[in-house]
């Protein structure tokens, strides 16, 4: 449970050194509950003030490192419930599953599906190597699944494949899903001498509970908790009171990152698999392992993914150019609107849908709406000017129409003096407008 | 020492809306747990999934569709077959036609396709106007009218139109109205703050809290659902206790992903496919955000996304 500041300062010296850098061991305290300084700061503490304040401040979910190199991500350590409390932390990571029958054709597919959105790659992070019985065929597939060069996942209940398994891919902190309530002892050990990551699974809540316990006694807390496959209601409700027990009941015990093998409850419909997937991204699995994807499954979900993890406190930007739309040229006019990620996409939807040829000038407002960005003095006829002039707008496109969003139609004077070769015109307030304005002005 | 559960049961609850007439009236709301948070207590009304297609007709390109409504020529058999949909248990009809920015049709013709829509199903309807305030404003109430007894969604009023659109759909007609605001827990309450003010009681209005495809700014969606759903149940706040009603057909189904062609984009194969999974990944973000119903057009989708309901209930 967090602490109160009033709490911590009683275990302060109470001395007011300063030496931590704040005017009072109070206020000192205070940022300390509010976790923007750390404990150790202070150079007076008591061991066991220390050990007692390390175990009430650490955080309610730990955050597990797995994979390397390029391929290493975080999960978990989150905060809150809900992203609009403060923010989400580690966005969930896709696995496909592949097994010694179909790596050949599943590593390839899921290779294809490599793109850029909104400034983020969007791939498969992880493969998860399914054992399907036979030792040597399963160590061909982890050898083959290593080498695509993404995190693995192997899972695996059969004790000797699981090592040997692991020993071909050491230093890959991969996850090995395949502890349970019979077999965590010796799993434990095969995951501690490989320095992997553990997976563990149990026939439902409390005994997968009981079993993380006997894991933490044996000091093994590098742990992904499997919400199961009995079924779909069940693996919902674990992974919501996994998530819950952690960070509004303060219960540590479930506080690690949890993986949903979304493959198993489809029933080996691909569209139950994109739903289960989407439930998933909302509420609360740290990893999502899928049968198969394509881009027909990767363009939804990775875009929902990015739209919940995005910081509530930062708008999503567009980098600032020129995007040329419906096959755009320099003969073609221009559309001026801010880099906040929601109103591009609204706008170039708006303007795909017209089919006009149109290039859509992005200028640096500060991730703004087009009026905030305008109050804010980040979109002014001063900064349209300057970004046309520093992207060399008027080198490449010929065409001299400039569209300038309704709202700020009030620039129109300030630029036709500071751009007098642009014919500025202003559109529409909305953009459920636009498609119309520009067909009448333009097809 | 065992794990110890900790529901999360809310003295307050959504309120409940029923649409429709007869054995297949649909009660949305009702619930006082998070969406799908069955594990802390019943939920008595599951969401609900309706079939939309706009008075132009379903669309025949793409082949999912145009295999669903074979045969079906007219309005009315056209509406007949959606009612027939696996999973979907109302039918929405979107008034295209009657758009001041395209076909600006009459309000009378409008009238009387929803009038042929509503004769040839026994399931509840909602029908969605053009988006437009004014034309809403002139449109809705001449629908609730004709449809009286027939217990309709009339979608949407507006900050813009609510006031006539609420006087003569519910208190006139006793039809149902969605109040419809853009992604923010304030202006979502303020809205149906002025609408009960009319004399609009609970229960006679579900709320539009706003929509964006998955990908699309999604997360203001989300948060607003979230916030709107928590602050019904843990604060108790009547005015934010309606049930969310997300129309979703039309908003998946123009994204970039739905339409581009796969001649123009070959890597992201069938153009149908990629609809569907937008559908399916939007509307189920949507219902584990807090909608009480979404609507959607694609049969395949509504079929999975009903499942996924029953499944998860």
């Amino acid at each position: 449970m967090a602490l109160k500041g009033l709490d911590i300062f009683k275990l302060t010296p109470r001395t007011n050194c300063k030496e931590c850098g704040n005017p009072t061991c109070m206020a000192f305290a205070m940022k300390v509950a509010q976790g923007t300084v750390q404990i150790e700061q202070c150079p007076h503490m008591s061991a066991e003030a220390l050990a007692a304040l390390g175990e009430a401040t650490a955080p309610p979910m730990k955050s597990v490192k797995i994979g390397a190199g390029d391929a290493e991500y975080t999960i978990g350590g989150e905060t809150v419930l809900f992203r609009h409390d403060k923010t989400f932390v580690s966005k969930n990571l896709i696995a496909v599953s592949v097994n010694a029958a179909n790596a050949d054709k599943t590593l390839p597919a899921l290779a294809k599906i490599d793109y850029e959105r909104i400034s983020e790659r969007m791939q498969v992070e992880i493969v998860n190597v399914e054992y399907t019985g036979d030792k040597g065929a399963f160590l061909e597939a982890v050898k083959k699944a290593a080498a695509s060069g993404r995190a693995l996942i192997l899972e695996v209940s059969d004790a000797s494949a699981a090592a040997e398994a692991l020993a071909l891919v050491k230093g890959g902190k991969a996850i090995l899903n395949g502890a349970s309530p019979e077999n965590y002892k010796e799993f434990v050990e095969i995951a501690k001498a490989a320095g992997a990551v553990l997976g563990v699974a149990a026939p439902n809540l409390d005994a997968l509970y009981d079993t993380v316990k006997a894991i933490e006694e044996l000091d093994y807390k590098e742990l992904v908790l499997d919400v199961g496959d009995a079924s779909i209601k069940e693996a919902f409700a674990n992974c919501v009171q996994i998530r819950r027990a952690a960070l509004k009941d303060g219960d540590r015990s479930f506080g690690y990152p949890t993986l949903v093998n979304v493959k198993k409850l489809s029933g080996g419909c691909a569209h139950t698999e994109i739903a289960l997937a989407s439930l998933f991204t909302l509420k609360y699995a740290s990893i999502v392992v899928l049968n198969e994807i394509g881009y027909e499954q990767a363009l939804p979900l990775f875009g929902l993914r990015q739209n919940i993890f995005t910081d509530p406190q930062k708008p999503m930007t567009v980098e600032q150019g020129n995007y040329p739309i419906n096959g755009a040229t320099e003969a073609s006019p221009c559309a001026l609107t801010v880099d906040f990620a929601l109103t591009y996409f609204i706008i170039s939807g708006e303007i795909e849908r017209s089919g006009i040829p149109t290039n859509l000038l992005i200028p640096d407002a500060g991730g703004y709406s087009v009026l905030t960005a305008w109050a804010a003095g980040k979109l002014s006829a001063g900064s349209i000017a300057r970004f046309i002039k520093d992207q060399e707008i008027e080198n490449k496109i010929k065409n001299r129409d400039l569209m300038i969003p309704g709202k700020v139609a009030v620039l129109k004077g300030e630029l036709e003096e500071s751009l007098p070769d642009w014919n500025i015109i202003v559109a529409p307030n909305e953009a459920v407008s636009l498609v119309k304005f520009l067909k009448e002005r333009y097809s | 020492m065992a794990f110890t559960r900790n529901p999360q049961v809310f003295s307050a609850a959504v309120s409940e809306t029923v649409i429709g007439a007869g054995d297949k009236a649909v009660k949305l709301g009702g619930e006082h747990v998070f969406p799908f948070y069955t594990f802390d207590a019943p939920i008595d009304n599951p969401p609900a999934v309706g079939i939309d297609f706009s008075d132009k007709g379903p669309d025949r390109e793409l082949p999912g569709i145009a295999a669903f409504f074979e045969g079906a020529e007219t309005l009315g058999q056209v509406a007949k077959r959606a009612s027939e949909a696996e999973g979907a248990s109302f039918v929405s009809l979107t008034l295209r036609s009657a758009d001041p920015n395209g076909d600006d049709e009459p309000v009378e013709e409008s009238v009387a396709k929803a009038k042929e829509v509503a004769d040839a199903i026994d399931v509840p309807l909602v029908i969605q106007g053009t988006g437009n305030a004014d034309k809403d404003a002139a449109l809705l109430p001449k629908v609730a009218e004709a449809l009286e007894g027939k217990n309709v969604l009339l979608m949407s009023a507006t900050e813009d139109n609510y006031k006539g659109i609420a006087v003569s759909a519910v208190l006139a007609y006793g039809q149902k109205i969605s109040a419809e605001s853009a992604v923010d827990i304030n202006l979502a309450k303020q809205l149906n703050v002025v609408i009960s003010q009319q004399g609009v009681k609970a229960g006679s209005t579900v709320q539009h809290v706003g929509v964006a495809a998955a990908g699309y700014g999604f997360e203001y969606v989300a948060s607003a659902m979230e916030r709107i759903r928590g602050a019904a149940l843990s604060q108790n706040d009547d005015m934010l206790q309606v049930p969310i009603v997300t129309p979703i057909a039309n908003e998946v189904w123009s994204v970039k992903e739905s339409v581009v062609s796969e001649e123009d984009f070959p890597e992201w194969g069938p153009v149908e496919e990629r609809g569907i999974n937008m559908e399916i990944s939007t509307a189920v973000a949507c219902l584990a955000s807090g909608s009480n119903a979404v609507i959607l057009r694609h049969p395949e989708s509504i079929r999975t996304v009903s499942k996924l309901i029953s499944d998860l209930m």
